[in-house]
Formats: structure tokens, C-alpha cells, sequence
């Protein structure tokens, strides 16, 4: 289907929709294609090609809400399946509160070009993907001989969709994701530590794609062998490639249905400090080529930059139509873009230096906070550094705090932001923080 | 992307409430339950046996050794409430054809979401150039697998309408609100799905399944002092609507009230290494994590996983015996067969201390030249079938639980939990408490929440030494994920001590 095939399909489906019951629809219809290729020890171990794609539907009839999906695209189907949604979606409950968004807040077009596709992917072959995985493979395989096995992945995707809502919105995005990565197990006296290194784009040619192997090799080697240290407070610095972790919890706090359900430590907290001054962070949706960069939402709200944490004081929510009208309070958006971070002047070993004796933080496994409380505990890898140097990788332990105290401990930002995902994080030191070891 | 890392979740943040929604009640799109023979699932997929010949046939036609079919079409409803009401409902419709090609250990894979005679034989082209040679396919003899019934049903999702599901939703909101003046709100959701899987593949064999599922679960969120706390309890089964009882309502209501309330007593553990008591049951998370992905043949045919060296080789105390069991009938990891074909059965992984047997698929059962074990699994057609738990469990050992706790002096004892996660080469996994208990002096104190538990694979094995009689297999909503996919699972423990673990808490 091109786009104005699923715009026609989008059209016939809400007016059908509108005949048979509803008083407001809205329609998704996307697809997507993808391959992904994994070489084993230089011979293809999988070769997957995907093609799918589906229509999701919102549907609010006599204010009783319900949504639904199919990837059983004909008309006939489809018109069915819609006329049975309305009628079950009739024994439920009634919510004042569902409605689609007010008009005025969606995007109305005319923005610009956010560059997010790359209208060349499609057309490369088979041979060439395989190619680019056996070269990031070659950068590893054979160069040390304790490796036990190297694997690297290519993969890609790309989506094309559009939305239509019966109250007047009409949009349309397409968006291309390529990414090669390199994984390499080691046999050592304690085990058989593994490690990876992946690069990112939306554009094939803005790949990176030398380094790969040879990074994933240095960090695997540099893992062997790994021990616990003794439990205590320790200062940390925690690494731009997995600092995004940390922030997860907060994303999660600042959502509309987490304030609604009381399942946020961070209630109540706009225009207070929630963290060091030295924590300023911006959601912004326009960034070209960014990895999450959008003219709208999901649900249809034009996109705004805006502040999220400004030198420590929170300054938006992410508050989506529904729960919005739930908390009498104006919807900005019900997810986050691209994450934008102040960075300060120093690099990561610049930060390790500064360290008498704390950790570096290069991994997190498991683990959970409470939304509730912030109360968070996470099984952490690293290094255990000693007057400004890596003595020896530790494993098994746990990082414990609280949120709400956790981020004033925040005592600098690093200079080094990842470029490899849609949160531009750098690198973080923070002091005083419980590490559970021996 | 972390391609090493095997996460395990339980569905249990609440806002997952506000996006899973109630549904109403498609059905098939024949609308009636399909009679249990072969002929009726070639008819749902509209395919005919010569049909399924010919595209197998492609699929192989650049020299293959092996090719599979297999055919899916799946209808999920959820119904939730939120506000005192059932007041949301999702559905989602997956139709489709997975095509997979094997070459010795290489996999060509590529599925159709429409079931034509073009759209597959272009698919199992696809999956075909896996291979680089040609041959000529003749038609092989077609067996019909009689699978066993693990999860005989009453009465079907596709036959209970939304309005049969909602009193049940609604009495578990109205018996929680009743319980405790605390309580200020309740999420609750009724999920049900019903598969119709059909496999054909290059040996001619032929096997057809009708595979439900049920998931239930509250949460119940409390408010005391300006202190908020809120606790989740749910069950899923293979079972159809005769598993919607007002006594199980009941029991989970009960619960979850019981829980939250707890927590208002709960304390943080001092943080380090510790004597730690597994409670019967839930702590089967243990096994999972520590144990059972390091089992998962993939990792130990690409020598990947700490346990690749260990087979036949003594890894724990006589008393532990371990299995990994696919036939526990309308348990969530049941299985009649695997999605490549294979009879699912009771796989023993420990005996008598002794590593006995790792969890293949198709590929590793051949790699290794043993019978495959039937946990060759995906999470729908859109995906390669790779070595998956079922339900993984520990047998009763010689101990009695009361005898397990009064032996600790200073140490944890840990019941419920959300998640769990391994690094599969170096053997350290972790689960996340959401309630246990300190033990000082043989005793149990204080109730402790939220918190992080992490060891190591081989290690805590060796380190179990004692293990009680009481097993349970727990019913938890359990989805483990490996490689992107979802698998539902299961999981079960007797008491159990491991002599050392590290406990993330508070250092003074």
C-alpha cells in the first residue's frame, strides 16, 4: 500500500465505523519491512526477512471506549471486525473522560522535513548487509584466543504510517533504522564473559561501521575475570552507553496515568527541585535525523520541545489526552521524543580520574524501583577504581537508593554524550551511593 | 540492545493497566470452534495438503535438509477496569504463515501474513536462499500427529462473551474496596487468548492445535499517612472460561489486600552477603534465572554459556533434582507440542546433582545427536523457533520448611517477586524482591520489600543445601523473553536455602 492507499483504506474504515455506531474514531494503518542477518564464526547463522502490517483502531461509542488491532487488512474483513468491536465495546462501562483530543492541539501540517528516511534502504541487497556483518565480524574473530565465539548482527527496518481521525486529523511518517552489532564470549578461569558493541542510524550511509568487532573484543577482554567488592557507600561514575537506565524510572513517574494511580514518587513536584542543579534535560521532537524525532504524537498532539528537568527543577509531566481530562491538567504529550542533556566539560576518563576509590558503572542487570516510593535496587557490573585508575572488573552487585534523594547525588556531568540512542545522556558521577558486594 | 541478556518479567506494573484494555468477543472467523481433525484446521487456514507439498517443496529447492510450516491465527482479548469500572477493552487479531528453512545450523526464515499460494511460495523462497544449491523435492508421506491434551476445555474463550467476563472483574474491585478503608484505588484485567496452530514440515509430518490462555490479575494501591504502597497478584492458566470462579476472585482479593497492608510493616535489608531462605512456590524464579537459560541448548552448542563444559558432571547436592515439564495439565507453560513440531514431555535437566540434560530445539537435539526435548518455541509465526523453558521446577528434598528457617541465623527469606534477569556466560542473575521476611535467630521478623538479589548460576546451585517438601508450582503471570520473543511460562520450588547470596540494601 502506498500512503494514499492507506489513507483511502483509513477513510472508508472511519466512515464505516461512524455508520455502524461510533460517535469518534481514530485509525492507524502501518507497514513494515525489516531483515536481520546474524554470522556465527564467519558462516550465516540466520537470515530473516519481515514484511507486516496492520490497522489499529480506537473507538468511542455513547462514551464507552475500546481499541483494537488486525493485520487482516481487506475491506470486507475488516468493515466485520469493526462492526463487531462496536457492538461488544457496548457492554462495558461508561467513562466521561474518553474522547479523542481537542482538535486544536493536533499538528496541522506544514512542518518540516525531520529527515527520518532513508529512501535508499529498500533498495540494497542482500549481499551487501551480509558484507557489512562479516566485515564488523572480521575485527574480532580470530584476534585473541581466548574467544570461544563471535557473532555480529545487521539489521533493518522500515516503517511507513498514517493516522486519520474523525475530528479532522490526517498524518503521515516514515521512518528507516539500520543497526550492526558485534557480540564475542571469552573463555576465562571464572567463566565465559560476553560482551557487545553496536552502532546506530536512520541512514545507511551515516552508519558506523568500523570498530565494532575490535570494541566488543577490548570490552569483553576487559571483563574477564571480574570479583565483588566490599559493601559500602561508594562515588560512582556511571557510563554514557548505560546512564540512560536511570532515567527510565523518572520517565516513568513523570507519566499522566502514573500520577493518576499514584504510582508516582515525583506527584506534585512541578517547579521543585527533584535533583543536583547540575541536571538539566529537554524533550525535543525536531533534532533532524534524530532517532525519535516526530511532527506528532501517537496521539495525534503536535510536537512541542520542551523543558523536563531544568538545573534540577522539574518542569513538565508527560500528560496524554486521556488521563489529562482525568487530572484536569493540559496534555503535553504521552511519550517522550529525543532526550536532550546539558553536558559539562569533562570525558569519561577524565571523571574515572577524579575517583579515589569508587566504581565505574559499564552494565545493570534486573532489578526494579517502586514507582510509588522510588525505592530502587539494580544488579551493576563494572570496574572498581583505585586513585583514578581501573583496578579489576566487578560483578554481583547491587546499586540501592531512593529517587527522591539518589539524583542530588549527582555531583557532575561528563562531556560525552550517546549518540546511539534517542537519549542523549553523557556520562554521570555520583557520590555517596549504597553499592551491596561481600 | 543487549544480545546477551535473558529478561524475565512479570506483568505487573500498574501502568500497564491504563494501556491493556477489555475486550469484546471476536471469534474465529468462521465463528465456531473448530472439531478436532486435520481437515478442519487445512480449512480454517484454507489450504489444501497438496498445497502445503508445494510450497514445502520450494522452500527446499536450493538444497535444504529440512523445511517447516507453521500456520497461526491467534485472537487476544482485554478486558480492564480502572475507577470502579470495567471501562476499557482491547483486541488484537495475528494471522499468518512462518516459513523456515534449515541448512545444518543455518535458518532461512521469512512468513506471510496472508495465506495465498503466491504470497507463500514467494515467502519460502525467500527463506530457501539459505541455502546456495538446488535439488529437486518429491512429495513425502504425510503423518498426522495425534497430540496429547494438556489442556482440555470446558468451555472456549471464542464462546464467552465480554458481558460473561465483567462480574468477575468487578467483584475482585468491589471485594478489595471492601476489605480494607485504605484502599483508594484498583486496577484489575481479564485477559484470554485462542490459538489455532497447524504445522506441516519437510518429514510430512502433520499436527494441529487449539491453544488457550487466561491471564488475571489485581493491583491493589493503598494510602496511609500520605504513604502510598500498592502490591499485584495474578494467575494465568491454559484454561478456558470454567477457570473464572467467584472462589478464585476471592482468593486473589484476600491476597492482595494481605500484601499491600504488609508493606506499611516493611523494612530494607542490610546490604551484602547473606543466608537466603526461598519460599515455596514463586522463588521458582530461581531456577529460571540461575539455572535454566544457562540450560537452553542454543548457548551451550555455541559454547556461550557457563554450563557448556558441565554436562554429566556433578553441579549441585544429591537431593536436587530438576525438570523442565511441559506436560502439566492447564499450567501456562503447558504445551502439546513445540512450534517445530515436536511432542513436548517431563525433561529431567539435574538428577541426583548430576547434569543430565540441556533444553533443545530441532537444531541442537541434531548438533548434539540426541532427541529433541520439545522446547523449540516462538513467540508467534513471525518468529524463529529457538530452545525455551516450559514449566521449570525443583522435586521435594529431604528438609521440612520450619527446619530450613530455624537453621538461619541472620538471613532473608524472600516470597514474591516482579523480575529476574541472567548474563548467561558469566552466570550472574538477579530477581527482584517485592516481599520477604529478615530471619534473626531461626525466626521470622520483620517483613522487606523492594529489593535486588544477585549471585551466581554454578555457585548458587553448588550453594543450595537444603531443600524442603513442599513443592508448589506457582501460577504467576510469568513471560520470560529471550531474543526479543515472549514466551509464557511457569514455574515452581519447595523451601529452599542457598548458602550465600548478595542482597542489595542499605549499608550503615
Amino acid at each position: 500500500m502506498d500512503k494514499n492507499e492507506k489513507y483511502s483504506l483509513a477513510d472508508l474504515v472511519i466512515e464505516h465505523a461512524l455508520k455502524s455506531g461510533a460517535n469518534q474514531v481514530s485509525v492507524n494503518i502501518y507497514e513494515n519491512r525489516s531483515n536481520n542477518i546474524e554470522i556465527r564464526d564467519q558462516k550465516i547463522d540466520s537470515l530473516k526477512e519481515s514484511n507486516q502490517s496492520g490497522l489499529s483502531i480506537s473507538l468511542y461509542v455513547d462514551k464507552k471506549y475500546s481499541s483494537h488491532s488486525t493485520n487482516r487488512m481487506k475491506k470486507e474483513e475488516l468493515f466485520r471486525f469493526v462492526e463487531e468491536a462496536i457492538i461488544a465495546t457496548r457492554f462495558l462501562a461508561e467513562d466521561e473522560f474518553r474522547s479523542l483530543p481537542d482538535a486544536e492541539l493536533y499538528y496541522k501540517g506544514g512542518g518540516s522535513d525531520l529527515n527520518t528516511f532513508d529512501p535508499k534502504l529498500d533498495s540494497v541487497d542482500a549481499k551487501t548487509k551480509i558484507s557489512l556483518a562479516n566485515q564488523a565480524l572480521s575485527e574480532a574473530f580470530g584476534k585473541d584466543d581466548r574467544i570461544i565465539s563471535v557473532s555480529s548482527y545487521y539489521s533493518d527496518s522500515i516503517t511507513n504510517s498514517v493516522m486519520v481521525t474523525s475530528n479532522g486529523f490526517r498524518g503521515d511518517s516514515g521512518n528507516t533504522r539500520v543497526s550492526l552489532a558485534v557480540t564475542v564470549s571469552l573463555k576465562s578461569l571464572t567463566g565465559r564473559p560476553n560482551d557487545y558493541w553496536s552502532e546506530n542510524a536512520l541512514f545507511l550511509d551515516k552508519l558506523k561501521t568500523t570498530d565494532i568487532g575490535k570494541k566488543a573484543l577490548e570490552r569483553t577482554i576487559n571483563k574477564i575475570d571480574p570479583k565483588k567488592i566490599i559493601s559500602g557507600k561508594y562515588s560512582v561514575v556511571v557510563d554514557n552507553r548505560v546512564a540512560g537506565n536511570l532515567i527510565y524510572p523518572v520517565y516513568g513517574a513523570l507519566l499522566g496515568s502514573s500520577l493518576y494511580q499514584k504510582q508516582s514518587f515525583l506527584i506534585g513536584k512541578e517547579n521543585k527541585p527533584i535533583a543536583s542543579g547540575l541536571l538539566t534535560a529537554f524533550d525535543d521532537p525536531f533534532i533532524p535525523s534524530g532517532p525519535a524525532s516526530r511532527l506528532f504524537d501517537d496521539e495525534g498532539l503536535a510536537a512541542v520541545k520542551r523543558p523536563i528537568i531544568e538545573k534540577g527543577v522539574l518542569k513538565s509531566y508527560f500528560i496524554d489526552n486521556y488521563y489529562g481530562r482525568k487530572l484536569g491538567m493540559k496534555p503535553t504529550s504521552g511519550s517522550i521524543s529525543n532526550v536532550i542533556f546539558n553536558t559539562g566539560s569533562r570525558n569519561l576518563d577524565e571523571l574515572i580520574g577524579t575517583l579515589n576509590k569508587g566504581v565505574l558503572i559499564t552494565g545493570f542487570i534486573g532489578g526494579n524501583c517502586n514507582g510509588s516510593t522510588g525505592d530502587f535496587s539494580y544488579g551493576i557490573e563494572g570496574f572498581f577504581i583505585q586513585d583514578g585508575k581501573k583496578v579489576h572488573p566487578v560483578n554481583e552487585m547491587n546499586i540501592t537508593g531512593n529517587m527522591n534523594q539518589f539524583w542530588f547525588s549527582l555531583a557532575e556531568v561528563g562531556n560525552d554524550v550517546n549518540e546511539n540512542s534517542s537519549i542523549k545522556i553523557p556520562s554521570l558521577m555520583f557520590k555517596n551511593v549504597d553499592l551491596s558486594g561481600i | 540492545m543487549n544480545l546477551k541478556r535473558r529478561e524475565f518479567i512479570k506483568i505487573s506494573s500498574i501502568t500497564a493497566a491504563g494501556s491493556l484494555i477489555v475486550p469484546p468477543f471476536f471469534n474465529s472467523c468462521k465463528g465456531v470452534r473448530l472439531s478436532d481433525n486435520a481437515e478442519s484446521y487445512l480449512n480454517h487456514f484454507e489450504v489444501t495438503k497438496d498445497l502445503l507439498q508445494k510450497v514445502i517443496s520450494a522452500a527446499m529447492e536450493k538444497g535444504a535438509d529440512y523445511a517447516d510450516l507453521f500456520f497461526e491465527h491467534t485472537l487476544e482479548n482485554y478486558s480492564s477496569l480502572e475507577d470502579g469500572k470495567v471501562n476499557s477493552a482491547y483486541s488484537n487479531i495475528g494471522y499468518g504463515v512462518g516459513i523456515r528453512v534449515l541448512k545444518g545450523e543455518q535458518t532461512g526464515y521469512a512468513y506471510s501474513e496472508s495465506i495465498t499460494a503466491d504470497a507463500m511460495l514467494k515467502a519460502a523462497r525467500t527463506a530457501a536462499n539459505i541455502a546456495d544449491g538446488t535439488a529437486v523435492v518429491s512429495p513425502v508421506r504425510i503423518n498426522e500427529f495425534i497430540s496429547p491434551s494438556y489442556y482440555p476445555l470446558k468451555t472456549s474463550w471464542e464462546d464467552t462473551s465480554v458481558k460473561d467476563k465483567i462480574p468477575f472483574i468487578q467483584r475482585m474491585n468491589d471485594n478489595i474496596f471492601a476489605a480494607d478503608k485504605q484502599v483508594i484505588k484498583v486496577n484489575a484485567v481479564l485477559g484470554d487468548s485462542t490459538s489455532y496452530i497447524l504445522f506441516f514440515n519437510s518429514d510430512g509430518e502433520l499436527a494441529w492445535d487449539y491453544r488457550p490462555m487466561v491471564l488475571l490479575y489485581g493491583v491493589c494501591i493503598m494510602e496511609k499517612n500520605g504513604q502510598v504502597e500498592n502490591f499485584f497478584v495474578g494467575r494465568s492458566h491454559r484454561m478456558g472460561s470454567e477457570f473464572l470462579t467467584n472462589e478464585l476472585i476471592d482468593e486473589l482479593s484476600k491476597e492482595v489486600v494481605a500484601k499491600t497492608s504488609l508493606l506499611y510493616s516493611a523494612t530494607k535489608p542490610k546490604a551484602g552477603e547473606m543466608e537466603v531462605v526461598m519460599g515455596a512456590g514463586e522463588s521458582g524464579i530461581l531456577l529460571h534465572e540461575a539455572i535454566g537459560h544457562a540450560f537452553e541448548a542454543d548457548f551451550n552448542r555455541k559454547n556461550t554459556s557457563i554450563f557448556s563444559d558441565k554436562m554429566g558432571q556433578k553441579v549441585a547436592e544429591d537431593f536436587v533434582k530438576i525438570v523442565d515439564d511441559g506436560t502439566l495439565q492447564g499450567k501456562r507453560g503447558a504445551i502439546n507440542f513445540d512450534d517445530e513440531g515436536n511432542p513436548t514431555e517431563k525433561t529431567v535437566i539435574v538428577n541426583n546433582g548430576i547434569l543430565t540434560s540441556y533444553l533443545h530445539d530441532r537444531i541442537s537435539a541434531n548438533y548434539y545427536k540426541v532427541n529433541p526435548t520439545g522446547n523449540g518455541r516462538r513467540q508467534d509465526f513471525r518468529n524463529i523457533p529457538i530452545p525455551r523453558m516450559r514449566c521449570t521446577y525443583m522435586e521435594n528434598g529431604p528438609h521440612k520448611r520450619d527446619e530450613i528457617i530455624a537453621s538461619v541465623k541472620n538471613g532473608v527469606y524472600v516470597e514474591s517477586f516482579s523480575n529476574g534477569e541472567v548474563n548467561i556466560g558469566q552466570g550472574d542473575f538477579t530477581f527482584f524482591v517485592k516481599l520477604g521476611y529478615l530471619i534473626e535467630n531461626g525466626k521470622l521478623t520483620k517483613p522487606i520489600k523492594d529489593f535486588n538479589i544477585i549471585g551466581n548460576g554454578p555457585q548458587a546451585l553448588a550453594d543450595m543445601i537444603m531443600v524442603g517438601d513442599d513443592l508448589e508450582i506457582n501460577n504467576g503471570i510469568w513471560t520470560c523473553g529471550k531474543d526479543g520473543q515472549g514466551a509464557p511460562n511457569s514455574m515452581g520450588i519447595p523451601t529452599v536455602k542457598i548458602k550465600k547470596l548478595t542482597v542489595g540494601g542499605i549499608t550503615v
